[in-house]
């Protein structure tokens, strides 16, 4: 029984389930799946802090949103076109986020008394007629799924934890997608356990050939490729992306990594992944707490190595003063922070802009460093490129601030060429003839002379140095000079980075300024805006600290500035005082990143369109 | 390599004048620290390595400002982190010998819990912990390592909290050198010293140390000649425990008491005292002489408590690079990139 195919552009879909029911996984497999095929996807996987929350509570619902599409998309999508639930808890959570008339797949099987009662549902939605907006699909999941393993050697719990890939192959059925991916990867990730094994690709092929087969699924989709530049691809999430930025900056300058860090949401994976590259020489030392993560990898900046920190809010401010200590012995080193909902504990696993203020200024004394921003996982990977590079080449501290959005969400990588990477240009000092350790050259970068080179052997320190000669100086003069030194030297960073460009008109009535992960949210804004006839330009800016050269120049030619952060307004705080301009605020504060449709209707009020309203 | 590192640092003969800096040394007249520098400028020719492979780091405190006075790489960095500056150093590099030079309040207070995990990992560090127990910096509060009761700036009334017994404490966090010595007794530093050069692993000695400003005298029934006999023990590996002017007292172990005998009561001979070993596999031993000083009317033991070798962190993981660099050959830019499926747009 053929089924009919209809080509659709643009997608999202949402697995959500109990935290134990394996839909990061599913996520995974589909967005694996669906990029090979050569269509853009961009993905947010959105999971409670909890490990384990209470099975079937509205606490422990863990999604996995996919966007893919035959179009160049910036985001994982706003509103999604299709919901699978596993239990009533995850359709409780997520319905209030579809589209109207989304498709809701439901695993009728845990719509059982116990499962409403958690999550709060006096009567089951599949009968109260709540739910009549949308085209629901009951599917016994779990139950179809034990059917499919019948015979297999497991216990019921173990056939039961199969059902997410039942989920996965009705899906790829539904969206034409094949299923031999995942068999694949199945086999390599089961390897040791062939009854799992089994289970799973059956439950995987039970899905496919359900949607197939039944009458309840009367139409399939496609989407088709979109037209991406020529490359071989990779999917990278931003944590990842970070990884490999830094593992390339350092094939690049032949100088070898060494990251001192102490785990936290959601920085964790950058350590994880950095762990794994022993072969290239990367040296990962999981440090007792995050001061000791810093202090070791500025003790390892001062012995010549690629230094890294990698952190989120709570550790930044731990790190506070050893910050300092690396502005003042000018010793390169980058530290990521990958911001979080805060302050204190706040919201570990939700996105937030708010630590801006903290990378600007979060440190006593004048005590100036770069501070980049990347917008993309993919530009996590440049942007950690980019902070290693400026760290060794200017001998300074750099904050890379990414966050909760980026770290988690994953987007296709047209894999640059090794050479076409920016090289890293540095050296050690070898020769002792005219050496002093703060003696500048014409960027006002110090020498780095490192232990065991002959001849070098100096002192450096917290205590004010010495301008040139870096002895320890107690002169007011001398303090002044240093202090303009260090500062000047941050300033002198913007002769390398790039200007900003405008997309869109040079000037006029209102121009958006976007600072990282909220780029493809505003950039997808705009268009929509501006199909509607809403005009403005957009400038995004990665280079916090210094601002690339032309931004005031930029600023002058429009009317009206709009901000949209997610936090308090920060960057505009940052606007207002350095340019002396009034911008608009928009903050959002809820964890969650900015709807594309939110940005399209800010913009349109500012340009005080009603909107249709 | 090391022969001939070795080879090398007999070939250049160094004094140890070519360990001093040329700034001038700014610590109070008569501070203890002067002499710590002295036996540590003397000792570095026979540290069996090249100057230049030589790095002091510390952290904050009259007792920090010692890399400054060394013509070696030096980092004096901030309040309580120099164990772990130089854990970034000795990985970065393992080629280097890195020291650290401490206070009781930097390494103790502050700085406590990365010293008990450089002691845990057993990273290849020295550390000489300048132990005057008082903040001398900051201009004379008590300290981790102050008695209880002592009255100081911050304490006018007395302090109520016990100290921290830093021999007990490195014993107990996992150091592989573990040693106390004197700064007014040079010659017994100089061996220390020398001794923990030669150690691969974290060793550590606490040194008493006189802060004639803000704490004179915390150590003088130790160091003077009047009273040292009476109440200092030296630890020497083979040898009876013996002290007292007239060498007529040891300390014997009753189980895991230790007792104080008198040979000279009928009862007691130089037989009876626990011989030290300074090699001993079980820590027990150790742990009872550290607790001596501890202990009302028995005496306080410099030398080394104990030394063994176990595996060093950062030689560890040197070998797990090395290894799986063997393993998986050479890391490239295509292997990072392209280890996960890849597709291609045409
Ligand atoms: C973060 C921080 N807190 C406090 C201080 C002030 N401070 C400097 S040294 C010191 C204590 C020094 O005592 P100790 O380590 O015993 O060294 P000493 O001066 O006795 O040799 C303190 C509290 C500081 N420099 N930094
Ligand atoms: S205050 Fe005490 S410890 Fe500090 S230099 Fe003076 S005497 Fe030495
Ligand atoms: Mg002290």
């Amino acid at each position: 029984m053929a089924k009919q195919i209809q080509i659709v552009e643009d997608v999202t879909v949402r697995f959500a389930g109990d935290s134990g029911d394996g839909m990061q996984l599913t996520g995974s497999q589909f967005t694996d799946t669906t990029a090979i095929l050569g269509t853009d996807v961009g993905t947010l996987p959105d999971f409670p802090a909890e490990i384990r929350a209470p099975a079937g509570s509205l606490g422990g619902v863990s999604g996995f949103q996919i966007h893919f599409s035959s179009n160049d998309i910036q985001t994982p999508g706003d509103s999604p076109d299709v919901l699978v639930a596993m239990n009533p808890a995850a359709l409780k959570v997520n319905v209030k986020d579809l589209k109207p008339n989304a498709t809701i797949i439901l695993n009728t099987n845990s719509f059982d008394v116990k499962n409403l009662k958690l999550a709060n549902y006096a009567v089951s939605p599949l009968e109260d007629g709540s739910l009549s907006g949308y085209n629901v699909i009951p599917v016994e999941l779990a139950k179809l799924t034990v059917t499919a393993l019948d015979g297999l050697a497991l216990s019921p719990k173990e056939k039961d934890k199969c059902k997410n890939f039942f989920a996965l192959g009705l899906m790829y059925w539904m969206y034409n997608r094949p299923i031999e991916i995942t068999l694949k990867w199945l086999e390599t990730k089961f390897k040791k356990k062939p009854e799992i094994l089994e289970a799973n690709q059956r439950a995987l092929k039970a899905g496919y050939y359900y949607g197939e087969t039944t009458e309840i699924f009367t139409t399939r989709y496609d989407v088709k490729p979109a037209k991406l530049p020529k490359g071989v691809y990779r999917n990278v999430s931003g944590n990842e992306a970070v990884a490999l930025g830094f593992v390339a900056a350092s094939l690049r300058s032949g100088i070898p990594i060494f990251l001192g860090s102490y785990p936290i949401t959601p920085a964790s994976e950058i350590l994880q992944e950095l762990s794994k590259y022993k072969d290239f020489g990367v040296v990962t030392f999981q440090a007792e707490d995050e001061i000791s993560g810093i202090a070791s990898a500025i003790g390892a900046a001062f012995a010549g190595s690629l230094a890294l920190t990698t952190t989120s809010g709570p550790g930044l401010s731990l790190k506070t003063e050893a910050i300092g200590l690396a502005v003042m012995t000018e010793l390169p080193i980058v530290i990521v922070d990958v911001q979080r909902g805060g302050p204190s504990t706040g919201l570990p696993t939700k996105t937030e802009q708010a630590d801006l203020f903290q990378a600007m200024y979060g440190r006593h004394g004048e005590a100036p460093v770069v501070v980049i921003a990347a917008k993309s996982p993919v530009d996590c990977f440049y942007s950690a490129m980019e902070a290693a590079k400026i760290a060794v080449e200017f001998m300074t501290p750099v904050i890379l601030l990414t966050d909760g959005y980026l770290a988690f969400g994953s987007e296709p990588m047209n894999i640059p060429k090794f050479e076409d990477l920016p090289k890293i240009n540095v050296e050690y000092r070898k020769d002792p003839e005219g050496f002093q350790p703060y003696l500048r050259n014409e960027n006002l970068v110090r020498p780095w002379a490192i232990p065991g080179t002959p001849g070098l052997e100096h002192r450096i320190g917290g205590l004010e140095k010495k301008d040139v000669y870096g002895s320890i100086s107690y002169d007011a003069d001398n303090h002044e000079i240093m202090v303009n030194n260090r500062q000047a030297k941050i300033e002198k960073v913007q002769t390398v980075i790039p200007e900003l460009e405008i997309e869109g008109d040079k000037s006029g009535e209102l121009l958006i300024l976007s600072w990282g992960s909220t780029y493809g949210a505003i950039k997808e804004g705009i268009k929509k805006a501006n199909a509607k006839g809403f005009k403005s330009s957009h400038i995004h800016i990665k280079h916090i600290n210094p601002f690339s050269k032309n931004l005031g120049e930029i600023l002058k030619n429009f009317n009206k500035v709009l901000i949209p952060e997610m936090n308090k307004g920060q960057m505009a705080t940052i606007i207002r005082s350095t340019f002396l301009i009034d911008v608009v605020q928009f903050n959002k504060v809820k964890g969650q990143p900015f709807k594309v449709a939110e940005i399209e209707n800010k913009i349109i009020e500012v340009l005080g369109g009603n909107n249709g309203k | 390599m090391e022969n001939k590192i070795d080879q090398l640092v007999t070939e250049i003969k160094y004094t140890a004048k070519d360990f001093s800096s040329d700034i001038d040394v700014k610590w109070c007249p008569g501070c203890g620290d002067y002499s710590v520098l002295a036996q540590v400028q003397r000792t570095s020719p026979d540290f069996g390595e090249l100057k230049e492979n030589i790095v002091w780091v510390s952290g904050i405190g009259c007792s920090s400002r010692f890399p400054y006075y060394m013509s070696t790489y030096g980092f004096h960095s901030i309040h309580g982190r120099a164990a772990a500056v130089a854990t970034g150093v000795k990985l970065a590099n393992k080629k280097l010998q890195v020291w650290v030079a401490t206070g009781d309040g930097d390494m103790l207070s502050i700085g406590g819990n990365h010293f008990i995990h450089a002691c845990r990992k057993n990273v290849d560090l020295k550390i000489l912990l300048f132990n005057n127990r008082i903040y001398g910096l900051t201009k004379g509060q008590y300290s981790p390592t102050s008695e209880k009761g002592k009255v100081t700036k911050s304490s006018p009334y007395g302090t109520v909290d016990f100290p921290f017994n830093a021999i007990k404490l490195a014993d107990g966090a996992g150091a592989t050198f573990i040693a106390r010595s004197m700064d007014r007794d040079p010659k017994h530093m100089q061996e220390m010293i020398t001794r923990a050069a030669k150690h691969k692993g974290l060793a550590f000695i606490e040194i008493y140390q006189n802060c004639p400003i803000f704490n004179d005298g915390a150590y003088f029934h130790l160091t003077e000649k009047e009273t040292k006999p009476e109440n200092v023990l030296v630890l020497e590996h083979g040898k009876p425990l013996v002290f007292g002017a007239n060498k007529n007292k040891g300390i014997k172990l009753d189980g895991i008491n230790p007792v104080i005998i008198d040979f000279n009561d009928g009862k007691h001979s130089i037989n009876d005292c626990r011989v030290h070993d300074e090699f001993d596999d079980n820590p027990t031993r150790g742990f009872i002489l550290a607790r001596l000083s501890d202990l009302p009317g028995f005496p306080t033991p410099i030398g080394i408590f104990r030394q063994f070798t176990k595996p060093t962190y950062d030689g560890d993981y040197m070998k797990q690079i090395e290894h799986i660099k063997a393993e998986k050959g050479e890391g490239t830019y295509k292997k990072l990139m392209f280890s996960t499926s890849t597709w291609e747009v045409n």
